[in-house]
């Protein structure tokens, strides 16, 4: 066994690069900075490009631009600069454009508390933008995990033209693990779908309503249309209430219709077991030992990781809570991500432990709760 | 060569307005050129200067207010060979105004059209940078307090390459946009026009008292001689194909047999410029020549030279779950800003920790079992106690063996660096 000794936003760019990205941009701000230091180091030697923007704005702008180009496309901030993305990302939605933008959540609100870690950002970067169309979120647990789901985010904003974030966290951000990254396995790559150059290229226009365009770069040789304006197929303003709404409406649809097909989760289901615990992150390592520990005193508990936070795999949750009386949910917050499991799941009784003052919730604070 | 007008999207600017100048002489400027439509991109910002793209059979990107940049530049740098024009109104460059700042100093081969009209047409003539301070517009008497931006002299100071200012009325101005989209580098192309939605209705202004106005001002017509240099892109590209492609992650085979079994935590209590994360990093390897796994978590403030450094290392034999450190076997503790920041922990511990303390630290009353070790008198330097306290560890089979330490060290440093640190671990007694 030959191990690798490498932090979660080193495995964050190495993902990245197994997924093809050529394209990334950033501002330094910690604890998201080592992934600009990563793609600095690998990309243009390959003849990519890595740029440090003059704030957070231009940052994701570049990367819009670079993938409306054609181009896989990463950036990575924290909290603050996903407050600065916020309008960049809207642009990203409405118009399907494909990016990858990773999250090291830092302890908030504002520039709160550089170096220390939260899980503070997850209802945040489901709402934080204008429309409240869905975005995908997919959140690491580990260094090998942020490798992995890395590639499963750009495979995602390809196929789906949409950002994903890595709800990625200081904690696994900045903390340096041994991995065997040979031995992670990973999804087959996609790329965005080419649209059929012999038949007149509409940049919105889609076979039925729930799935993405297909897509022609800026600078092929049929002319490609990109606006953030309400727009209609052919890429210009559209003031047609029907097609304004089909258009509204295939943006939900293209995730949701699909999200069964991409909720990624691990689960540790003890048959005994009354009380089932729902973890993500970082935390869910610590929800581990807990559910190790209580099982190892007699008394059986489950667990529940799920991976793909956003859109809410709904099925996934109700299934396997089925079979319990009673759902602790645990997270680095005070309560985000708990109001999904309680809208979910009426009449069960839902507990929830939360934190948020800089430190991991501890294996011991969760078996007081289970 | 034809037109790149799009004929089935006619202009619908107001009547009177020069951005519909502009936009025909942009066309001429492409026609004269022999661009084809499919070499262009016209990426345009949001106002009334925002509607370019929508006008011309190009590729066409139009997003957010003062941002076009942001995506001319990406594209740019994705495409190279595409030439990439900007068209943006006197908002833009004032909300955006970070981003021409920093166009200007890289010099990237973008033609930015800077359709000046001193006042935000769409929103109903608001002030704008560029609203001369007695112009009578539509944010009351708040332009009068504010003097308007020079962007020319600006985008020279910042180190544009290419900056003109002109009329959007000048005979010449289809020579001069070409001139400025054949420049290979960033150019800028200030043209006061005239707003007759709302600028004009209560300010007097002419094709005349725009050439009045332009005279009095310093005059900027293509080049600036200072400002020349190669071209962003270009220099990237050539700097990058000379980089070294990078080595992936080492990796570290399993060889030893380690000196403990089950979860060992490690607690480095240090001050900045002892080389704290260094040793945390050269134990996780160690650990893993022993074939465990290892996480290295490290505490440090912003200022990096001064200040506590604390690193939190677990070995286990089984992938790590928790990272966190509630009952370490050994604590090494060699500066009094470490102790600081794990006071509580300290006093918390029992006689089954082994605390490393250099002579001159101050512990808190702790049950931990305590060994002192003076490194001065064994004339180790303080940036050197981190990697000499995990020596000791090695020399009593305590975690780690000295074979494991070794093997770190190997792996982390090379030639002159490894052979003093060797001699180092093989020095220290305790």
């Amino acid at each position: 066994m030959a191990l690798s000794f490498i932090e979660g936003n080193e495995a964050v760019a190495l993902g990245a690069l197994a997924a093809g990205c050529r394209f990334f941009a950033g501002y330094p701000i910690t604890p998201a900075t080592t992934v600009y230091n990563a793609m600095l180091k690998y990309l243009p030697p390959e003849g990519g490009v890595c740029l440090q923007g003059e704030d957070e704005i231009a940052s994701i702008g570049y990367c819009l631009g670079a993938s409306m180009a054609g181009n896989k496309v990463l950036t990575a901030t924290s909290g603050p600069g996903i407050s600065l993305y916020s309008e960049q990302i809207s642009f990203a939605i409405g118009s399907e454009i494909p990016i990858v933008i990773v999250n090291v959540q830092r302890l908030g609100p504002s520039t709160g508390s550089a170096t220390k870690g939260a899980d503070g950002d997850i209802q945040f970067m489901r709402w934080g933008s204008s429309s409240g169309l869905p975005v995908i979120v997919l959140a690491p647990v580990d260094v090998a995990d942020c490798y992995r789901l890395t590639v499963h985010a750009f495979n995602l904003a390809e196929q789906y033209r949409c950002p994903v974030f890595l709800a990625s966290n200081k904690e696994i951000a900045m903390t340096r693990e041994s991995v065997d990254l040979d031995a992670v396995e990973l999804p087959d790559i996609i790329t965005r779908k080419a649209a059929d150059r012999d038949k007149p290229f509409l940049p919105f226009a889609t076979s039925n309503d729930h799935t993405a365009p297909d897509f022609l770069p800026i600078g092929d040789p049929t002319l490609v249309r990109q606006t953030s304006s309400t727009h209609g197929v052919n890429g210009y303003i559209t003031v047609d209430p029907d097609e304004i709404q089909a258009f509204q409406l295939r943006l939900e649809k293209k995730l949701k219709t699909h999200c069964d097909e991409f909720a990624l989760f691990e689960r540790d289901l003890d048959p005994q077991a009354r009380t089932l615990v729902v973890a993500y992150g970082v935390t869910a390592r610590a929800a581990r030992v807990a559910v190790a520990a209580s099982r190892a005193a007699g008394k059986p508990v489950s667990l529940l990781i799920p991976k793909t936070l956003w859109p809410v795999s709904e099925r996934l949750i109700v299934d396997t809570a089925a079979a319990y009386d009673r759902v602790v949910v645990v997270e680095m917050n005070m309560g985000q991500y708990v109001r999904e499991i309680q809208r979910l799941l009426p009449g069960k009784t839902v507990s929830f432990l939360g934190q948020m003052n800089g430190n991991l919730i501890k294996p011991e604070q969760i078996r007081e709760v289970i | 060569m034809n037109s790149l007008i799009n004929t089935s999207r006619p202009p619908v600017f107001c009547p009177g307005c020069s951005h519909e100048r502009i936009l025909h002489t942009l066309d001429k400027a492409f026609v004269q050129m022999g661009l084809d439509g499919n070499q262009v991109v016209i990426v345009s910002d949001i106002g009334c200067s925002g509607l370019f793209d929508t006008f011309f059979n190009t590729h066409a990107f139009h997003g957010l207010h003062g941002r076009a940049l942001t995506y001319a530049m990406g594209l740019k740098m994705a495409r190279p060979d595409l030439k990439v024009i900007v068209t943006m109104g006197d908002g833009g460059l004032g909300i955006g105004g970070a981003h021409v700042l920093s166009t200007c100093r890289r010099n990237i081969d973008l033609t930015l059209l800077i359709l000046n009209n001193f006042n935000y047409g769409m929103t109903g003539g608001q002030c704008s940078s560029t609203t001369p301070q007695e112009a009578v517009v539509g944010s009351g008497f708040l332009n009068q307090l504010e003097k308007p931006v020079d962007i020319c002299q600006l985008a020279a100071a910042a180190g544009a390459a290419f900056v003109t200012r002109t009329s959007s009325y000048a005979s010449d101005l289809v020579d001069e946009m070409i001139a400025a989209i054949s420049f290979d580098g960033f150019s800028v192309v200030d043209m006061w026009g005239m707003c007759p939605g709302r600028y004009t209705k209560r300010n007097k202004i002419t094709p005349k008292s725009i050439d009045a106005d332009l005279v009095k001002l310093p005059r900027f017509q293509g080049p600036v001689p200072e400002n020349q240099r190669k071209e962003y892109g270009s220099g990237y590209r050539d700097v990058a194909a000379g980089l070294p492609t990078p080595a992936r992650p080492a990796k570290i085979e399993a060889r030893f047999q380690p000196p403990a079994s089950g979860r060992q935590e490690v607690l480095i209590l240090g001050s900045a410029g002892q080389r704290i994360v260094t040793a945390g990093e050269i134990f996780c390897l160690a650990g893993m020549t022993g074939g465990w796994h290892a996480t290295l978590k490290n505490d440090y403030p912003i200022t990096v030279l001064r200040g506590h450094s604390v690193s939190e290392m677990v070995l286990s034999p089984q992938p790590v779950d928790y990272t966190g450190i509630e009952r370490p076997t050994v604590v090494v503790a060699i500066a009094d800003e470490g102790v600081g920041r794990r006071k509580k922990m300290l006093a918390r511990l029992g006689g089954g920790t082994l605390i490393i303390k250099a002579a001159g630290v101050t512990l808190p009353e702790t049950g931990a079992t305590v060994q002192e070790v003076d490194f001065k008198a064994q004339k180790i330097k303080a940036q050197d106690w981190a990697l000499a306290s995990l020596a000791v560890l090695a020399r009593k089979d305590r975690v780690i063996s000295m074979d494991m330490l070794k093997a770190a060290l190997a792996v982390r440093f090379k030639k002159a660096i490894l052979e003093a640190a060797l001699e180092l671990v093989d020095r220290v007694t305790d």
